[in-house]
């Protein structure tokens, strides 16, 4: 087999007059060669990312909450989706601890939430719950049901989340129960406290544990 | 050679070619029916490249129109179900016949050397196309197609510090999107065929380069001058071949003799795969899942989500583990291992007629661990799977570890010369 390399190709004759300076200029050459390449890489790469479109669409959503009453539940939409924010009294915070055992997840092992809501009453301060208002079962709203409307479906529960399509319950942590159809706890998105009385909704940086 | 004919060779080098790789490119006479699926392969990605363009010309890639245009395909368009059973048959017949071939490899040896880039060129196309066919499976916009794409591209949030942008970046969007499908359409008619193609043209290439292995694993190429004249093959070969080797009277050219031979496999094929395109297109929910009949709905999880039956051992190997990261890396690792293949194998013995009955079990104990993942990961949860699956997977690895451990000094029959008569 007759043997082709590069050299193969060189003039016989000449031998370069200077191997550095052919070096350096080869190195050079392709030193900068390579950075155009990784430079006309960048479009491309970059236009993978979400559009303006799909960033406005998607946008953290910040909201007021110096004017929700304790009990009161409000709803707002992040990323098409309801979210429910939740002021809820010492009482209530009270009552979650004891229907325990009748969760199927009490202590949110399963990750439907960050870490800095994974505590018994899953959120950052106490009172205010923020969840994502979409059963895990097969993506229906559930109702808010308060003052023992809960009890009807739940025995001895005043207040919680039933689902009306196929009857799932969750506590009001979003803490699913047992014998229901969903089998996660309802998801809490990121957020953080800009300050007491202003939540943002979709982003966590810096937020207290 | 004159005339027309002449004037065209002289001009591009037809026939040239077409006699080194076809008409006088030698081919081992003992090849069987294990050497019919890389033909059929290449018949499956005419048949898919072909029947996809003819879907493009109906298909809309967007989140809104794309569900109800496969169904104008299957409905309102003249053979539009056909052709797209056709291509969804054929995704599956894809892997099926890509399977058998991947074994017949590891059966006989194939990969080592000097075969180890064929090898890496065959699991590179193999990978491509597990790409090509998951984004071709998002497509239709199914309840599957989306939640299947949503399970997979989560798999790279599993990687530390870079995984939730990647995501972000992969998906256009903050969650799987008409962006999503718009860029994997993109992908799965475009870029992808394009590398699949390219590397099916260098996996052939290196093919012809270091010639046809065989069932006995036997060299049909011997040094130059160390064959008598008598035992060298009667076929005209091509002098390529010829200049550079004494080719054994162990060959055939292959064409017409493994070309006919592999029309006899390919008219057994189609009797297969058009009972499964005319008759079960579905194939009771393995080739077509049932809840991809029923559209992407982001806010409605299926009961269950499987992968289409191509993929199930990986996913498998994925729900094992309980560590997320650590699933990821499991499964990866599963397809790199298969990749090392040429080098956990150790010993200079092909075939498994000459090897030790430790590899034969090793090697059908493999395949059985692999159609078990592929139970596993495409039936419901239960709880006694867990485990099955830990301990199948456990067994996957195991075939490339003892492999490495025994090859090194395995007890081999001694292997003939010439392939035995």
């Amino acid at each position: 087999m007759s043997e082709v390399s590069i050299d193969a190709n060189k003039s016989p004759q000449q031998s370069p007059s200077d191997n550095g300076r052919r070096k350096f200029l080869t190195v050079a050459t392709s030193v900068v060669g390579a950075v155009g390449a990784v430079g006309a890489a960048v479009p491309f790469i970059a236009s993978w990312q979400p559009s303006a479109r799909a960033k406005a669409a998607g946008a953290d959503v910040q909201v007021d909450i110096s004017g929700i009453q304790v009990g009161q539940l409000i709803r707002v939409m992040w990323r098409s989706k309801p979210v429910w924010i939740v002021r809820r009294s010492p009482e209530l915070l009270a009552s979650l601890s004891t229907i325990d055992g009748r969760l199927r997840d009490p202590n949110s092992e399963n990750e439907q939430q960050p870490a800095y809501a994974q505590n018994p009453y899953r959120s950052i301060k106490e009172e205010f719950l923020v969840l994502v208002g979409i059963c895990t079962h097969l993506g229906c709203s559930p109702q808010h049901l308060t003052e023992g409307a809960m009890a009807e479906y739940a025995e001895g529960v005043a207040e919680g989340f039933f689902c009306p399509c196929h009857g799932s319950m969750f506590d009001m942590a979003g803490r699913v129960f047992q014998s229901v159809p969903a089998p996660l706890n309802l998801v809490v998105p990121q957020h953080m406290f800009l300050d007491d009385n202003t939540i943002l909704i979709g982003s966590d940086e810096g937020a207290v544990a | 050679m004159s005339g027309f004919l002449g004037w065209i060779e002289q001009r591009i080098p037809v026939m040239r070619v077409a006699n080194q790789h076809a008409i006088q490119y030698p081919a081992p006479r003992n090849m069987n029916f294990w050497y019919v699926f890389g033909f059929l392969a290449t018949i499956v990605l005419v048949n898919q490249i072909v029947t996809g363009i003819w879907l493009t010309m109906n298909f809309e890639p967007s989140a809104e129109r794309a569900f109800a245009s496969v169904e104008y395909i299957m409905r309102e368009v003249d053979y539009g179900w056909l052709i797209r059973y056709m291509h969804s048959t054929g995704a599956s017949a894809f892997f099926i016949v890509v399977y058998m071939h991947m074994f017949r490899g590891m059966i006989y040896g194939s990969y080592q050397k000097p075969r180890e880039l064929l090898w890496i060129f065959g699991m590179l196309i193999y990978l491509a196309l597990m790409a090509e066919a998951f984004m071709g499976y998002v497509l239709p916009w199914g309840q599957m197609s989306y939640w299947g794409a949503q399970v997979i591209v989560s798999l790279f949030s599993a990687i530390p510090v870079v995984g939730p942008d990647l995501v972000e970046w992969i998906q256009g969007d903050y969650v799987i999107s008409g962006a999503t499908l718009n860029r994997f359409f993109a992908l799965h008619v475009i870029a992808l065929p394009l590398v699949i193609v390219i590397l099916v043209f260098l996996h052939i290439v290196a093919l012809h380069e270091v010639g046809s292995n065989n069932p006995d694993g036997v060299n049909i190429k011997h040094p130059k001058g160390s064959l008598p004249e008598e035992d060298k093959t009667k076929y005209e070969i091509h002098e390529y071949y010829t200049n550079k080797y004494d080719i054994a009277d162990d060959i055939v050219p292959f064409f017409p003799h493994i070309v006919l031979k592999d029309l006899v496999a390919f008219s057994i094929f189609l009797f297969a795969f058009c009972y499964i395109m005319f008759f079960v297109p579905e194939m009771g929910g393995y080739f077509l899942e049932h809840p991809n009949f029923e559209i992407a709905n982001p806010l409605k999880t299926p009961e269950h989500i499987f992968p289409v039956w191509y993929f199930t051992p990986f996913y498998a190997i994925l729900k094992a583990v309980p560590d997320k990261l650590m699933g990821v890396i499991a499964m990866f690792s599963a397809i790199a291992f298969l990749f090392a293949l040429p080098w956990f194998d150790r010993s200079n013995v092909r075939s498994w007629r000459y090897r030790s009955g430790l590899h034969t079990t090793n090697l059908i104990v493999f395949a059985m661990v692999f159609v078990f993942l592929g139970y596993l990961g495409g039936t419901p949860q239960e709880p006694w799977k867990i485990t099955a699956s830990q301990i199948a997977t456990v067994m996957y690895f195991c075939f490339f570890i003892l492999l490495f451990i025994y090859s090194k000094n395995e007890r081999t029959k001694p292997v003939p010369s010439r392939i035995p008569k």
